[in-house]
């Protein structure tokens, strides 16, 4: 019996059997794992938040939401700005002209912003996630010229979320898009910065 | 009369013989209780096995009691839990049942494994029961993760953020994996409600599964013992092995004093102690989460800080997300890291009792490490142990293979 069996015929079978099978799964397997992907809804609610910056005094930060991602607006003081400088030249920065970190093209200077008083950026470090915490004074350590400090892991940015050297995270803070629709009014989430 | 009665099918030895021509309930208790042979010098190491199960049933039974008024959604979870705790009658006492067994589970669990490196039970020819038993600690971390974020607290919030944020690591694909996660770009009530259903049905079907593959694989080959001897080489007439008695009812009995023990210590922690000090249930979980501000001293709980640890430890991201995960996964290796012939740390030389004790140290120490803050002195212990910590795995083909033993006895043993 077994003498009449046509093995190269029963090899292709079981091959072919298993090759639609296989592909079977693998088209059945994609809408389970779109399934997965944020939902129109959730995208829906990312959509731009506008922000009023009129009653935000200088040297002061706000706390705003954006895809339910939190997002600082600091307005700098001319001396905080002056700050920037020191971080830059004592080479404490890991990244200073923002090569390897994400911003819109905009953000891409000295000041990671659209205007130089007005920054905006995405209050998550870029290590693990956590919430940095403003401190915004100098010292009490040496190298510390204000800036955001984050107390999971003890990374630390200078005034313009730039990543200092030596901590975990690996880039600066990232700077959402946003754009200025009035002078003292910014749309986070649209592109193109300054109007 | 009689015989024409059998002639037509009446069950002639009664209802077991019924069931066993359908069902083969008489074979299957033989083969797995009351004629399965385990040695008879177990000692009390071998007990986290039995309590292991224990507090699997626990943490089921308890479950599905809390699901039955947990509310798994952003707005409504923190305070669904709330509610549990006081107004559901007795709801207090299912949720600290919960909440105390998860960690039990790990105590046992680590315990469990840790007598498995005392006496060469990861060794041939039970690598794949190791194996198995690996993958199941990985099903339980992930199932003690998901249903970490289930209470909706600070704590469950920004660890989910950690923990999460740690897959983005990976090159290329990181980002994408972590929104897949999520289902969302931010975790939310998205990520909450599919937490719940990894939570509450998939990871506890896998670890069901896996349990019961790890005992039909332990069964198979037959349980080791404290001399790291194979019994079944020398069997009676009978075939019963001369070392090993029967699991029921000479090994049950003996378990369940230890049950009661261990019940004993279980309902102390559960209703003096069911927060243990922020250890069992942080202290930053009694406040809804916010997602505008972190804590300020965030860690892991107990069970994860070891591996939490090693994180730390490494001020780059990716390369502290593989170290971690290298920790994590190395000891399934083991069988094949291990060089010595002998099984039991009664036989084995000073290399690697002085090795484990220091992998033991090392353990606690980094566990230690986890939860303090992750500044100074902290990160350099954090260091030193993590290297100790690898160095028992990745020296081990050395250092077990010019190891010296003593020999190993036929049969087995009691000491004093």
């Amino acid at each position: 019996m077994t003498d009449d069996v046509d093995r190269n015929r029963r090899h292709f079978l079981t091959l072919a059997t298993a090759v639609t099978g296989g592909a079977g799964i693998a088209l059945a397997a994609i809408p389970f794992l779109s399934s997965l992907k944020p939902s129109a809804r959730a995208q829906a609610l990312g959509a731009p938040v506008e922000v009023p910056l009129a009653s935000l005094e200088p040297g002061e930060m706000i706390r705003v939401e954006w895809r339910g991602r939190l997002v600082f607006v600091v307005r700098r003081t001319e001396e905080m700005l002056g700050r920037l400088e020191q971080t830059k030249s004592h080479d404490l920065l890991r990244d200073p002209d923002s090569k390897v970190s994400e911003q819109p093209e905009f953000a891409v200077n000295g000041y990671r912003s659209a205007k130089p008083e007005y920054l905006v950026i995405e209050g998550s470090c870029t290590h693990l996630g956590c919430a940095p915490l403003p401190q915004f004074q100098v010292g009490p350590s040496d190298d510390w010229y204000g800036g955001f400090f984050c107390p999971c892991h003890g990374s630390k940015f200078d005034l313009a979320g730039r990543v200092y050297k030596g901590v975990p995270a690996p880039t600066n803070l990232r700077v959402p898009p946003y754009r200025f629709i009035k002078d003292d009014v910014i749309m986070i989430g649209a592109e193109m910065g300054a109007a | 009369m009689a015989r024409i009665e059998s002639e037509i099918g009446t069950p002639k030895g009664g209802f077991m013989k019924w069931i066993d021509d359908r069902f083969p309930f008489t074979e299957t208790m033989k083969a797995h209780a009351t004629e399965y042979y385990a040695s008879k010098n177990f000692n009390i190491w071998y007990i986290f096995g039995v309590l292991a199960t224990v507090v699997l049933v626990i943490q089921l039974v308890t479950g599905i009691f809390l699901t039955m008024n947990y509310k798994p959604s952003s707005a409504e979870a923190f305070a669904s839990v709330e509610y549990i705790m006081r107004d559901v009658e007795w709801g207090w006492l299912i949720r600290y049942m919960h909440s105390t067994g998860a960690s039990f589970f790990f105590i046992i669990v680590y315990l469990h494994m840790f007598r498995a490196m005392l006496y060469g039970s990861y060794k041939k020819p039970r690598e794949l029961i190791w194996i198995i038993g690996m993958l199941i600690f990985f099903v339980l971390m992930a199932e003690a993760f998901a249903g970490y974020l289930l209470p909706w607290g600070q704590m469950s919030y920004w660890g989910a953020q950690v923990i999460i944020s740690l897959f983005g690591a990976i090159p290329f694909v990181g980002e994408t994996l972590v929104e897949y996660i999520r289902g969302d770009y931010s975790i939310s009530d998205i990520t909450l409600n599919r937490f719940f259903a990894l939570h509450v049905v998939a990871l506890p079907l896998a670890l069901i599964a896996l349990v019961f593959v790890h005992i039909v694989a332990l069964h198979h080959v037959g349980s080791n013992n404290p001399d790291g001897i194979e019994i079944k080489y020398h069997k009676g007439p009978d075939g019963i092995p001369f070392d090993g008695v029967a699991f029921h009812p000479y090994h049950t009995s003996k378990d369940l004093v230890y049950i009661i023990a261990f019940l004993m210590v279980f309902s102390f922690v559960m209703f003096f102690a069911p927060e243990m000090g922020g250890y069992f249930l942080e202290h930053a979980n009694f406040e809804p989460a916010n997602t505008m501000a972190t804590p300020e001293h965030i860690a892991p709980v107990w069970y994860f800080t070891p591996f939490y640890a090693i994180l730390r430890a490494v001020p780059n991201k990716l390369w502290g997300a593989i170290l971690m995960a290298g920790a994590v996964l190395l000891p399934l290796f083991l069988p094949w890291l291990d060089r010595c012939r002998v099984k039991s740390i009664r036989y084995r030389g000073w290399i690697y009792k002085s090795a484990l004790g220091i992998f033991a140290i090392s353990f606690l120490v980094l566990g230690w490490l986890g939860v303090q803050p992750a500044e100074g002195k902290y990160v350099l212990m954090a260091r030193i142990f993590s290297v100790l910590y690898f160095g028992f795995f990745l020296l081990m083909p050395y250092y077990t293979a010019i190891d010296k033993t003593k020999p190993v006895p036929d049969r087995v043993v009691y000491h004093g």
